[in-house]
This record gives C-alpha cells, sequence and structure tokens, in this order.
C-alpha cells in the first residue's frame, strides 16, 4: 500500500492547508491518545504533568509535528528523510511500532475536529496512508 | 461482565442523542468503503462503487449506512449486557454475511471521526474515549460467535 502520485499530492495540499495549526494538532492528537489509550503513558512518566494541553504535551505535540512536516518535505522518499528520526526511536526511544498506529488514528480525529469540510474521504485515506508510511519509516531500524 | 461508568453512560448517552442516523450512516459507511476500499468486497450487489464520488452518491449505501446506524441501539438499549445482545447479529455476520471479523474495527474508526467531525470540540477525548470503548465492546460481541 505505498504512497501514489495522487495521494502524494492530496497530502502535501491539505497539509498546506492545515500546518498553521499543526501545534494545536500536536497537542491535541497527544492529548487524546494519553486519555484514550492510557497505556501510552507509559513513555511519558517523566513528565509532571500528562492532562490535555498541558505544557509538556503541547511542547511535545509540536515536536512531533515537526517530525510529520519533515515526512511531507520528504514524501517522495519518507525513509531517506527520517532516517535520523528513525535511528532514534530505535535505539534510544524504543517506542514500541504498535503506538505510531494509536497516534496516527488519533491525529486522524483531530483532523476531523479542526478540518470537518476538508478532511473529506480523499484526503482521509491519503493522510491515512501517509502517517502508516511515516510509522513505517520510523520503524525501520528497530531489528 | 463490562463496566460503565455514569460519565461513560452520559458520554454515549448523549453522543447518539444528537446523531442523525440517516447523514451519520451514510456518512460513516461510504467513508470506510473509500479508506479501506477492500471492504468493497461485501457490497458487490450495491450499484455503482467506482470511484468516491460514485459511493458517497449510492442511496443503497446510504440506505444500508442507516441500517447498521440502528444496529447500534441494541447496544444502547442493553449496556449491560452487550454480548448476548448480538449474538444473533453474530451468527448473521458469520453463517450469512461471511463478513471478516476485523472489518468491524474499520467501520467503528470511521465513525469515530466521522462523529468527531460532526461534533468538533464537544467531542472530548473523555467523549473519545467513553465512545470507543462502547464501540469496541460491540466489536467483540459481533465477533463473538464466530468459529
Amino acid at each position: 500500500m505505498s504512497l501514489t502520485a495522487k495521494d502524494k499530492k492530496m497530502v502535501k495540499a491539505f497539509w498546506a492547508k492545515v500546518s498553521g495549526k499543526a501545534e494545536d494538532i500536536g497537542c491535541d492528537a497527544l492529548s487524546r491518545m494519553l486519555v484514550v489509550y492510557p497505556q501510552t503513558k507509559t513513555y511519558f512518566s517523566h513528565w509532571k504533568d500528562l492532562s490535555p494541553g498541558s505544557a509538556p504535551v503541547r511542547k511535545h505535540g509540536g515536536t512531533i509535528m515537526g517530525g510529520i512536516s519533515l515526512a511531507v518535505a520528504s514524501i517522495d522518499d519518507i525513509s531517506a528523510g527520517l532516517l535520523s528520526l528513525s535511528e532514534l526511536h530505535a535505539f534510544q526511544l524504543r517506542i514500541d511500532p504498535a503506538n505510531f498506529k494509536i497516534l496516527s488514528h488519533n491525529i486522524l480525529v483531530v483532523l476531523a475536529v479542526l478540518f470537518p469540510n476538508d478532511f473529506n474521504p480523499e484526503a482521509h485515506v491519503a493522510m491515512d496512508k501517509f502517517l502508516a508510511a511515516v510509522g513505517r519509516a520510523l520503524s525501520e531500524k528497530y531489528r | 461482565m463490562v463496566e460503565w461508568t455514569d460519565e461513560e453512560r452520559a458520554a454515549i448517552s448523549n453522543i447518539f442523542s444528537k446523531l442523525d442516523y440517516d447523514e451519520i450512516g451514510q456518512k460513516s459507511l461510504s467513508r470506510c468503503l473509500i479508506v479501506y476500499p477492500w471492504t468493497q468486497r461485501y457490497f458487490g450487489g450495491f450499484g455503482n462503487l467506482y470511484n468516491a464520488e460514485a459511493i458517497m452518491n449510492n442511496p443503497m449505501i446510504a440506505k444500508h449506512g442507516t441500517t447498521v446506524l440502528h444496529g447500534l441501539d441494541r447496544a444502547l438499549k442493553n449496556m449491560d449486557d452487550i454480548k448476548n445482545t448480538y449474538a444473533e447479529l453474530s451468527v448473521l455476520h458469520s453463517e450469512k454475511l461471511h463478513v471478516d471479523p476485523d472489518n468491524f474495527k474499520l467501520l467503528s474508526d470511521c465513525l469515530t471521526i466521522v462523529i468527531a467531525g460532526k461534533m468538533g470540540n464537544a467531542f472530548t477525548p473523555e467523549y473519545q474515549a467513553s465512545f470507543q470503548k462502547f464501540l469496541s465492546v460491540v466489536v467483540s460481541a459481533l465477533g463473538r460467535q464466530y468459529h
């Protein structure tokens, strides 16, 4: 299920529309993930405040969206573009890759909440495929 | 037995009370067929599913979306025994419709996203948690009679 030319075009166009709110998207997606999938809190035991919209959640949401932006810019070769992030996740963070799917789902929910008209079924399928490709690129160095 | 808090019951009943079954049913099912095109395998007799536009304008899909959503009413009315409430529907999906139960999760993800789009910020993280819990219990009950 690799990204077609049509998918890439859709992702770039949609991202151009929504990237202005990247930090809000990241903050809300991460907040939702920590509430709806409490097992994900285990990766953040070093944070003082895991409540929705807290300072560490907002900051980290922004960091994650920076990675997504990088992936959009590298959409023709996501693995190459995310190489150092892939090494970070594999050797230092060691986040179970099942969690990439969980965060992706929450990003899609937030896109629906914030952009109900733009996030139509065609944008949805392209973004779902894109986020899955990002997850695969991030898990590339795991073993 | 699934335990529901008062907040979860309130969230779920609130979400359903505001639902336009025709609108949300049509949107969720057509989104599922577009985002996960392999699900179209179960709709061979439903006419034109050639592209996203055809799917979104297909009246048979719209009608079926409403049917599926009303199926959730059974769980809503029997939250303390969803497992047994769906025994018959589970047999139907397994023996007659031959639906791979993995598909139930795909449709429930699309339903979550459509409702998020409709409710906006009113679909809080807590509402999302309650709703997803509800759907996962339904999905589990629907898969129970498969053998």
